[in-house]
């Protein structure tokens, strides 16, 4: 493989775009042109992770397949936000059916342009983690293990934000939502086994499985190509945080990505046919408090008895998660 | 009534949905002033230039940076470069090496051969500038962009002033000091040098709308310092004007310099530059109350140059100083212990600070001297109407770059004067500071040193000792550069808005708010590496 050594360009590739990079090196985000594949107009609240990570993504596939795309969306915020009858803010091919069976669609969407010969048309699932990791697992694990030519993505919000907070699958334990109330000796959500779906999808063995924030679209944008490059299923799970749910400022959102990523507590990675084969390693290494602290669902770890137990508790997931997927190749805990 | 099985929405029909309607703040871009540029004596708009330079466009650069002073390549080897003391980057790894990419310029524009041209018309107005340092090259420089006709009388042979009588060619070689007074000299400015001026009133006569005294401060201090006949006592000036008219005094193998200032660093280098096997400084408080630069000090100690701190010289006599050693008291202030050493010594050089030759403003009743001194109000102009001055013979930090600061600021009022106007300078806009900045997305880049000579093989000659930048790492440097409270393009407003509010214009155009749809998440200022953009309240 031969690589260009670019000089140093201020803000590396960290920032949206480089006004030193020639155009083709820029991100898509970057490009005066892009898809905006979830336009203005939508209803989501402010500074919403989804709304941002959806655009990030889809984008990124529009131009990976020149703009040949169809996206079949699940029941969630992302749906309901984005197409208030009558209205749509999306700039692409787009279908919605139930909230459980997106992938059961996505599959048919794929067979039929099998069936019409339309091989340069690509179909992509999305969801949030409702619809993903719980309702709409059963046809998720079929999709996978038919290995349908579909890309699917959970845009994880980590509970369900459109009914109003309820835990989902996805919860991380002690967080408080409507339904796990902060109260009792074991405030917020339960440490039960936890349900990783990114794992799961590599227990099938489809051909790509991935992680990846809205805090780093580079890396996001790296993901959504790569996975396009492969046929049969591929899996992205995106981290999306959700101002209203998570209890955090609405312009901290970015920020509580790159945190839960900086902290261990969300790897980043990518797998391929079962196997990881690279992560995102910790640049600026915090501990989990950092992240949890700007978020009102873990406020009752702070106050009004601070709970060491349950943070170290958090931490110690955190570590598991640098150790496991060698999140700081170069440095100790 | 039969329904459709399913139901098509028109393609971004939600552009109907104004959601700006949400907003109770509004993201705003804004240009705040970064440390660099408040700290500069010179008032240059460092980040301006640095960004200017970081794809590469050197002349454009430059071009931005002589609006402010004409003496890159001068400052770039002499400037104590305060800019880089209060560099945001420092809090990050280390502060941008904004010295060295000024001097990488500086040096471009005089291989390159870059000229000034004067696009002014010409005013008619005639202003006379007494002194042919750092301010009045300076000054003369503005006032000839702004049209006006410029003379400068010297009474030496050669411009420059302290730069080419003080400051030694190790620090500054002739032929850079030459080069930038030259393009000056190509801009019209007319040069009358050996022309002592000994009355202002008679050159007024001769013409003058206006004129600026910045004759500076030559002549060096005395102390009393009780010594026998023989005793060699010289003081620091003259010994640097010798050496820069090339003739070398007699300092003798054993050399002692009286003074913490750079002056004396510069002496106590020269003399072992002229072979003195050993040079000292003495100095009545310590290293870090001494006055001189810090780099200066080190590369002195380097070179060999002793050192002795809370100490004072009692007595001199032939080949020998009586010295007394003093101990801060608590208040920090060095005091007399009583105990006394002697120390060899062929000669002693007094770098105590200089004062102002006053004598042409004799006859000027209505110029205001205070504390040796020329009073000049906001407008650097003395009592008498017109009559302008500035540099080391006003109250200021004595400095090059403080001089040329002087010079700019005295041309902007000398012009505005003239034109019976008054010069306003424009607010300052807030200073940027660290907590303003995501320094999460500057990549990590350390400062790239510029070579110097081996302490040793620098001390036998002259040669310059700190060597410039080449291109590549000139540029690297400058890409350091974190834009404080300036817009650079990242594009990073443009990306991380969910609501895709944000237009990008192109490049060199920047950024637009679509306010018909930002709901006012703040994303963008929470992202925006430079501390650009900040949000202000909707008028209820």
């Amino acid at each position: 493989m031969s690589t260009d050594s670019v000089k140093f360009y201020q803000v590396g590739s960290f920032a949206i775009g480089n006004r030193l990079l020639p155009a083709a090196a820029g991100s898509v985000q970057s490009d005066m042109e892009r898809t905006n594949a979830l336009t203005s107009g939508h209803r989501a609240c402010q500074g919403c992770g989804e709304a941002l990570g959806a655009r990030y993504a889809i984008d990124a596939a529009m131009r990976a397949a020149d703009d040949k795309v169809i996206a079949v969306n699940a029941t969630g915020c992302l749906e309901v936000f984005s197409t208030p009858y009558p209205e749509s803010s999306w700039r692409i091919a787009w279908l919605h059916s139930l909230f459980g069976n997106a992938p059961a669609v996505a599959t048919g969407v794929a067979a039929a342009l099998r069936a019409k010969g339309r091989s340069d048309i690509r179909v992509i699932g999305q969801g949030g983690d409702g619809a993903t990791v719980d309702i709409g697992f059963g046809p998720l694990s079929g999709m996978f293990e038919r290995n349908d030519d579909v890309l699917y993505i959970c845009y994880d919000n980590e509970a369900y934000m459109n009914t109003g907070v309820q835990r989902s699958g996805a919860t991380p334990a002690a967080a408080r939502t409507a339904t796990t109330q902060a109260v009792g000796p074991e405030p917020g959500n339960v440490f039960g086994q936890g349900k990783n779906v990114p794992r799961i999808a590599m227990a099938h063995e489809i051909p790509y499985v991935a992680t990846a924030t809205v805090a780093d679209l580079r890396d996001l944008e790296a993901k959504v190509t790569r996975a396009m490059e492969f046929r049969g299923s591929r899996y992205l799970h995106i981290l999306v945080p959700c101002p209203l749910g998570w209890g955090s400022q609405s312009c901290d959102t970015v920020k509580i990505a790159r945190l839960a990523t900086q902290s261990g507590l969300f790897p980043v990675f990518e797998a391929e046919r079962g196997e990881v084969v690279s992560s995102t390693p910790i640049r600026q290494k915090v501990q989990v408090e950092e992240y949890l602290k700007l978020q009102s669902r873990y406020s009752h770890l702070f106050s009004p008895k601070r709970r060491d137990d349950v943070i170290d508790k958090l931490q110690a997931a955190a570590d598991r998660n640098i150790e496991r997927y060698n999140l700081m190749p170069e440095g100790d805990l | 009534m039969e329904q459709p099985f399913a139901i098509t929405l028109k393609v971004e029909s939600s552009l109907a949905n104004h959601t700006g309607s949400w907003r109770v703040e509004r993201p705003q871009y804004v240009n705040l002033m970064p440390p660099c540029n408040n700290a500069c004596p010179a008032g240059e708009n460092v980040q301006k230039w640095l960004y200017t330079a970081e794809d590469g466009s050197y002349e454009e650069a430059w071009r931005a940076l002589i609006v402010e002073n004409p003496f890159p390549a001068i400052m770039g080897r002499v400037c104590y470069h305060p800019c880089q003391t209060v560099c945001s980057r420092g809090q990050l790894d280390e502060a941008v090496g904004i010295n060295s990419v000024e001097r990488f310029l500086g040096d471009l524009a005089i291989e390159k051969g870059w000229s000034i041209p004067v696009t002014a018309p010409s005013t008619g107005f005639k202003v006379l500038i007494i002194g042919a340092g750092p301010t009045g090259l300076s000054a003369a420089y503005h006032l000839r962009r702004l049209g006006h006709a410029v003379t400068i009388r010297d009474a030496a042979d050669l411009a420059g002033g302290m730069m080419r009588f003080g400051i030694p060619k190790y620090r500054l070689p002739r032929n850079i000091l030459n080069a930038e007074i030259a393009r000056i000299e190509d801009m019209g400015v007319r040069f009358q040098m050996n022309r002592k001026v000994d009355n202002v009133q008679d050159a007024i006569d001769d013409g003058f709308d206006a004129v600026f005294l910045a004759v500076g401060a030559q002549i060096g201090k005395r102390a009393y310092i009780p010594a026998g006949e023989a005793a060699r006592i010289l003081d620091a000036v003259n010994v640097l004007h010798d050496v820069a008219d090339g003739e070398a005094p007699l300092l003798g193998r054993k050399v002692v310099v009286y003074g913490g200032g750079n002056t004396a660093i510069d002496v106590a280098r020269t003399a072992k530059r002229l072979g003195a096997d050993e040079a000292m400084i003495v100095y009545r408080r310590t290293r870090e109350k001494a006055p001189a630069n810090d780099t200066e000090i080190q590369e002195a100690i380097e070179e060999g140059v002793l050192m002795k701190w809370l100490s004072t010289v009692k007595h001199a006599d032939a080949g020998v100083l009586k010295i007394e050693k003093m101990a801060l008291d608590e208040k920090g202030f060095p005091q007399p212990t009583g105990e006394f050493e002697e120390l060899e010594a062929d000669s002693l050089v007094l770098a105590l600070g200089q004062e102002v030759d006053l004598s042409l403003i004799n006859n000027l009743a209505d110029v205001e001297v205070r504390d040796g001194v020329v009073h000049v109000d906001t407008n650097m102009m003395t009592g008498r109407a017109g009559i302008f001055a500035g540099g080391d013979m006003v109250p200021a930090e004595r400095t090059v770059t403080t001089g040329v600061g002087h010079g700019k600021k005295a041309a902007r009022n000398i012009d505005a004067w003239l034109r019976k106007e008054k010069f306003e300078k424009e607010p300052i806009p807030k200073v940027v500071e660290y907590a303003d900045l995501n320094p999460w997305y500057f990549s990590d880049a350390p400062h790239a040193v510029r070579p110097r000579l081996e302490g040793a093989r620098r001390a036998s000659n002259f040669d310059e000792v700190v060597q410039g930048l080449d291109e590549s790492t000139a540029l690297y440097e400058a890409r350091r550069c974190m834009s404080c409270g300036n817009c650079f393009e990242c594009d990073n407003c443009f990306g991380v808005c969910p609501d895709n509010a944000v237009i990008k214009l192109g490049p060199g155009k920047g950024f637009e708010f679509n306010l018909d749809y930002c709901k006012g998440c703040g994303i963008c200022v929470t992202e925006c590496p430079s501390g650009s953009i900040i949000m202000i309240p909707e008028k209820s």
